[in-house]
């Protein structure tokens, strides 16, 4: 075997297990196989708890107290690993085995400059003097493109933007020369054009300089832009393997057929998400009674309008300490102004810092405006609000982790607000009416004895939909509902907001940054960009004929399978 | 496997001394009136007679005399007895007192942010710069000489709690305030503001049962603070009377004899106030360390 072809990465039977307290162990990782040969990009998917991150940990050395590879062989660049210490004989985490973590805002020490940083790894362990590491940091800055790479070396984390952080950990990463690098979600916490960009550039590093990449991802669009092979995993074990098209295009296994299907395609409108249905009889008994509890949302027509949203502005800062000096003001939103109708899905799409969460914010009272109105049912909407206004506006938000009160029952969660409007007569009828918003998510009803923390973040978002359907609002903002959540999850959401939409007359005003979540979902759109709306049509319009140059830009860079592989795929 | 993991999840051995400790102190206290040989509230129960006699096992003791007596003919286990009933009292007293007071200024000053934050916590600044012990002996030297020296008797306790807990409370307001403002950026509180339920139910129905965590481990740290604050006022003379003295009391009354050779009039309640206070001291470590999530191993 010559030296070209002999694989960076050999991972043969892998196992990990972590004892558990109680005396049982999990098997976080079995039966793994996975080769990567130099300059190959080899993508490991799956959803959370997959597995796939235990894999890069584990062949880095990083395997948390407990866990313990218990069977098999990891080769990293045809140095075997030594299972009893988890650590290569030969092989240094940082030289030979490069790492990229997924936020680029914590994996870099706020306490240093970017030279200092880059130089560390390079003195300890290529023993170069302080001027060879110097001149290196400075190849390597240009090499992964960032503008003015001499005085950005003397720059400081936090005066980097994301991007910029991300190449500057891209560079840490590449220092010492690595044969190979593990990339945990490197690009999932940046805009979709940075996100492009960082993606070019760990290509061309495999292209050029012949790096083996394992690139860990849970972006089916990402795996499609730039892998050459794909390994899907499932509960800490591989599904399936092979090339990126085959794999994508053709899978052959059942689970990873249904993950391909959930992923929402941005080149088409599916009525449904194919996922497996939750409903039973149950739900549609349930969802059934919360129509006939919600049927004031149906007089008026389709056209109404429920909420009107005109020139709203908002800043931030702006109170200075000193009287009579103008401190500085941030502008979140500039003169925005949409309208959402009775029964609408309305979106809001853009990239973060966009200003769309404000928007909703101060759309859900909790941000003041600095000028504009909000115009909602007939009544405008100020810092003070009517209860019966408070009442039919209502939210659902991002994390499902931190949206639910940790020492609340659930059942006492979504009770709270039915209790608090009146809407039952008493603690046991609001307790009945939360069983059956329960039911209408796709909960059993029992889960509201139950507390936050037993529930996975899907089953939470749900709760946190059950909780925000009780008061019966005619208007539910979504901020990023879904963003937190695996795919699978996901699609199983979307499906169930369509749904309650339909059932209670609900006009939604949807925000997200993922073109393909706001396709599948919204009637119309809005495009933001820096606190405006640069474009709003009908869904269909605005992504069969967008208008506006940052439309078409978003559209472009939005990492896709289907723009990648054609429409060749398997539609399961 | 299972035994081992058991080990792990226990608390170590000196946290579990100085619990069983606590809890004995605790059960004393409460069962005083029937555990201890004498009333010492009681004139009739002592006699002169019996003033000054050294512990049951020294020489010239007197078996009806564990610990001895004090000046006055009072058993020494009796008046520790009802001396400690009085110290975790008031020790009580003024943490509850303190932790009330704190924990509502601080989710207040939290919570609304802005100008509330500013004078609340103004306010506590202008309180944490006065030394406890200067502000209690204030307040007691008022008190004693406004009141007369009846009601003085009964009101005591409650001026000693006061005057201790107006000085703590701050640190509870300071946690408090912050942990609050880690909290109200949390969804579910934002959650509760769209809902559209009122400030005061969102404080106490939802950030409260989950800032307690920090209130119960200040707690903790500070009843041994405050124990000592008392024993040390009581000490100066601003505290409990000697007609019904607390440990510090005690040891002021046995100081004086400390020189003529009747040292266990203040060692032996001396000694049980380090123990107490020690005691605490070592669960409230453990607490704090058990809740820091810094250390918390995931």
């Amino acid at each position: 075997m010559t030296e070209t072809t002999r694989p960076v990465l050999d991972i043969r039977n892998l196992r990990v297990e972590y004892p558990l307290a109680n005396g049982t162990t999990l098997v976080a990782v079995k039966d793994t196989n996975l080769v990567i040969r130099p300059g190959e990009i080899h993508a490991l998917v799956g959803e959370s708890g997959a597995g796939k991150t235990t894999v890069g940990n584990a062949l880095m050395g990083l395997l948390q107290a407990p866990g313990k590879i218990t069977a098999g062989s990891i080769i990293i660049a045809g140095k075997e690993i030594d299972l009893r210490t988890g650590r290569t004989e030969g092989i240094v985490p940082g030289r030979d085995v490069g790492a990229i973590f997924q936020d680029p805002m914590t994996s870099l020490n706020p306490l240093f400059t970017v030279e200092s940083q880059l130089c560390e790894g390079m003195l300890t362990h290529l023993k170069l003097s302080s001027r060879e590491a110097k001149a290196r940091a400075l190849e390597l800055m240009k090499a992964v493109g960032i503008p003015e790479p001499e005085r950005r070396l003397g720059s400081y984390p936090h005066q980097l933007s994301g991007g910029q952080r991300q190449r500057v950990v891209i560079a840490t990463a590449l220092a010492c020369n690595p044969q190979l690098i593990v990339a945990d979600e490197p690009t999932t916490a940046l805009d979709v054009s940075v996100q492009a960009q960082i993606l070019k550039l760990i290509r061309d590093l495999a292209d050029e300089r012949g790096v083996g990449v394992l690139l860990v991802t849970h972006n089916m669009g990402v795996v499609a832009e730039i892998a050459d092979r794909v390994t899907i995993m499932q509960n800490g074990a591989v599904v399936e393997s092979g090339p990126t098209r085959e794999v994508l295009t053709a899978p052959k296994a059942p689970y990873a057929r249904t993950l391909i299907a959930a992923v929402p395609p941005i080149d088409a409108r599916l009525d449904r998400l194919p996922v497996p249905s939750e409903e039973t009889p149950v739900t549609l008994d349930a969802r059934a009674a919360v129509r006939r509890k919600s049927a004031r949302n149906e007089t008026g027509s389709r056209e109404d309008v429920v909420l009107s949203v005109r020139d709203l502005a908002v800043e931030y800062g702006g109170r200075s300490l000193l009287p009579g000096r103008k401190a500085s003001v941030f502008k979140a939103v500039k003169g925005v102004s949409f309208d959402v109708r009775r029964g609408e899905i309305f979106g809001l799409v853009g990239e973060s810092g966009c200003g769309k969460t404000t928007v909703a914010n101060t759309i859900a009272g909790l941000v003041t405006q600095s000028a504009g109105s909000i115009d909602f049912q007939g009544t405008a909407l100020g810092a003070r609000r009517e209860k019966s206004i408070r009442q039919s506006l209502q939210m659902v938000f991002q994390d499902p982790y931190s949206a639910l009160n940790p020492r609340l029952r659930i059942n006492a969660a979504i009770a709270e607000p039915i209790l608090f409007y009146k809407l039952a007569s008493n603690a046991d009828e609001a307790r009945q009416d939360a069983r059956t918003l329960l039911e209408a998510v796709g909960l059993p009803a029992d889960a509201g004895t139950r507390f936050a923390h037993a529930f996975s973040g899907g089953q939470r978002q749900r709760i946190a939909i059950a909780r925000a359907l009780g008061p019966r609002p005619s208007l539910l903002i979504c901020d990023e509902p879904t963003s937190a959540l695996d795919v699978s999850v996901q699609a199983q959401l979307l499906n169930l907001l369509k749904d309650l939409r339909d059932l209670a007359g609900l006009s939604m005003l949807f925000i997200s940054h993922d073109l393909a979540v706001i396709r599948q979902m919204c009637d119309r759109v809005a495009v933001m960009k820096a606190g405006e709306i640069v474009e709003l049509a009908d869904t269909e319009t605005l992504f069969t004929a967008p208008k506006h140059e940052y439309t078409r830009e978003l559209l472009r860079l939005a990492p896709s399978v289907e723009r990648i592989f054609g429409r060749e795929l398997a539609s399961a | 496997m299972a035994t081992q993991s058991l080990m792990r999840r226990l608390p170590p051995v000196s946290v579990m001394v100085a619990s069983l400790v606590v809890l004995i102190m605790l059960i004393l206290v409460i069962f005083a009136p029937l555990i201890a040989p004498m009333d010492p509230r009681d004139v009739a129960s002592y006699s002169l007679m019996d003033m000054e006699i050294p512990p049951a096992f020294m020489e010239g003791g007197d078996p009806r005399f564990l610990l001895g007596t004090d000046n006055q003919g009072r058993d020494l286990v009796s008046v520790i007895l009802f001396g400690l009933r009085i110290s975790v009292v008031i020790g009580l007293g003024a943490v509850v007192f303190a932790a009330m007071l704190g924990v509502v200024l601080g989710l207040i000053a939290g919570f609304f942010g802005g100008v509330v934050d500013g004078i609340v916590m103004r306010i506590a600044d202008i309180f944490v710069s006065f030394p406890t012990i200067l502000v209690a002996l204030l307040i007691s030297g008022i008190a004693r000489a406004q009141l007369s020296a009846e009601t003085m008797l009964a009101w005591a306790p409650l001026v000693l709690i006061f005057s201790i807990a107006i000085n703590e409370w701050v640190q509870y307001a300071r946690t408090v305030r912050a942990s609050t403002m880690v909290e109200i950026a949390r969804d579910y509180v934002r959650a509760a503001k769209v809902i559209g339920l009122p400030s005061a139910r969102i404080m106490g129905r939802h950030i409260l049962p989950n800032i307690m965590s920090s209130v119960m481990v200040i707690a903790t740290i500070n009843l041994a603070g405050a124990i000592l604050t008392e024993a040390t006022l009581s000490f100066l003379g601003a505290g409990m009377p000697p007609t019904y003295p607390s440990l510090g009391t005690l040891i002021r009354i046995g100081n004086q004899f400390l020189f003529s050779g009747l040292w266990w009039i203040a060692v032996m309640p001396a000694t049980v106030l380090v123990i107490l206070v020690l005691a605490v001291n070592v669960i409230g470590d453990y607490l704090r360390d058990h809740f820091n999530p810094k250390l918390m191993a995931r």
